[in-house]
């Protein structure tokens, strides 16, 4: 990315931060309270989606992230993925900012600063050699800075796993990015481009993994979700196990679970 | 005469020290933040091990049985997963599920583990949670973000074991229990037939 944009986007943040002081007040509410269980009133509707999303990785994205990644070489899939991941950041801040986390805002710009410039526009990863690993962050979770709770879940096509409110997370995201705002919209949507072929080298490079979730589990659908909700979660910190919150199962204390030092059935 | 007095007193304390392990009652054996951390410092020590022990798959997964079996609490992990199935199960039936799912969960983790080659598990911290021990650790594979590995251990089956392991928040309890519950459901709710399925899985 050239200076000159990096800059551009740097004093783009100073309108941000003007905007959000405005929107400062949402967010005393505070964060809504830790969910727990599985909400999915919809979840025959989902379940459609999912095999319809199935059918896309099956025939389209698997095949095509398996070939797109064997014509780059290590190298640059490597530096492509920090590219991504770089671009991502200017992102991260506007929702650190709104999240009213002033102190990521402070290192993810500076993590920024120096990718762009010292990391050759992103294609090396300086930052977290030196210290400040990446922090991502999403609108989603400004949203639940701001209070608002998970909601349903639901699997959105091609994108697969979400919650309503991580649904309309995705949306802000794509408005808020500063990229469009400081970027020619060729130029941002050439960067989108590359981002998506780093999406397609994440599928071919974690495939055993997806893989194994996708086609060889029983219940495909219920096991994405299950794993899409706790990591999320986590992510969000509403499982700090400190507190013995939800989603840490005790066997020996879990009602739909049968002591088996207790049970006469026990061997 | 001394001699007959020390045979009496060694078997005396043999007996005696018997009679305690047989009579204490389970809170005696309490765990502690300590031997928890030692614990989970010893599993992920022989997983590494074997991990970049170079051997061939088939012969990892076998080590990676061994180690679950003798550090896992097998007998709840399997329970737990098959859920409230577990209640209708003769107890014959049970041994045989308990002893095919151990097999089959080394199986299916075990082969997650080879993308650890060349990396390294590090115990970072343990504190009491519940009824139980939390152990911090925190996973470096090559290439990777480091990722977070919490082990949840406990000595209620007599002797100090893990019952749960926590991936970046993700819980092995509850995948594998909506796992096996629908494998159940596949196998049309029959028992034997979900056994047979994981002994070939």
């Amino acid at each position: 990315m050239p200076l000159i944009s990096i800059l551009r986007l740097l004093s783009a943040q100073r309108h941000v931060l003007l905007t959000c002081l405005a929107l400062g007040v949402l967010v005393s509410c505070g964060p809504a309270p830790a969910p727990t269980g599985i909400k999915d009133p919809k979840e025959a509707d989902n379940r459609e989606v999912h095999e319809a999303n199935k059918a896309i990785d099956k025939f389209f994205v698997r095949p095509v992230s398996a070939g797109v990644s064997e014509v780059q070489p290590g190298p640059l899939r490597r530096g492509l993925s920090n590219f991504a991941s770089n671009l991502a950041v200017p992102n991260d801040i506007v929702n650190n900012i709104l999240q009213l986390r002033l102190g990521k805002a402070v290192e993810n710009t500076v993590r920024f600063a120096i990718n762009s410039t010292l990391g050759f526009g992103g294609l090396v990863d300086v930052s977290t050699v030196a210290g400040l690993p990446e922090q991502p962050t999403d609108f989603g979770e400004t949203l639940h800075v701001w209070g608002f709770g998970e909601g349903n879940y639901v699997e959105l096509p091609v994108f697969g796993p979400s919650t309503e409110r991580d649904m309309f997370g995705r949306i802000g995201d794509l408005v808020l990015d500063p990229i469009w705002y400081v970027l020619p919209t060729g130029e941002a949507l050439a960067a989108y481009g590359l981002v998506v072929v780093d999406d397609l080298n994440y599928r071919d490079r974690y495939s055993a993994t997806i893989d194994s979730i996708l086609y060889e589990s029983a219940d495909s659908y219920a096991q994405a979700r299950l794993l899409y909700l706790q990591n999320r979660r986590y992510s969000l910190g509403q499982t700090t196990s400190s507190d013995g919150a939800n989603g840490f199962e005790d066997p020996y204390a879990d009602d739909s679970f049968i002591d088996p030092y207790e049970d006469s059935n026990g061997n | 005469m001394a001699t007959e007095t020390n045979r009496r007193t060694v078997l005396g304390l043999g007996l005696g020290a018997m009679a305690t392990a047989v009579l204490l009652p389970r809170g005696a054996l309490a765990l502690t933040v300590d031997q928890a951390r030692a614990l989970i410092n010893e599993v992920t020590g022989q997983v590494t091990a074997v991990i970049n022990s170079g051997a061939s798959e088939a012969q990892m997964l076998a080590k990676f049985e061994q180690i679950f079996a003798k550090y896992a609490d097998v007998q709840a992990i399997a329970r737990s997963a098959l859920g409230p199935a577990a209640r209708q199960a003769s107890p014959a039936q049970m041994k045989a599920f308990t002893q095919a799912y151990q097999g089959y969960i080394s199986r299916k983790y075990g082969r997650r583990f080879r993308e650890f080659i060349g990396g390294r598990i590090e115990v970072t911290g343990a504190q009491p949670l519940k009824s139980y021990y939390e152990v911090i650790s925190t996973a470096y594979l090559q290439g990777e973000a480091p990722f977070d590995l919490r082990w949840h251990v406990s000595d209620k089956s007599g002797r100090d074991k893990f019952f749960n392991l926590i991936i970046e928040g993700v819980n092995m309890l509850s995948t594998e229990r909506t796992e096996i519950g629908a494998m159940l459901d596949k196998q049309g709710g029959d028992l034997d037939k979900l056994i047979a399925q994981l002994k070939k899985t």
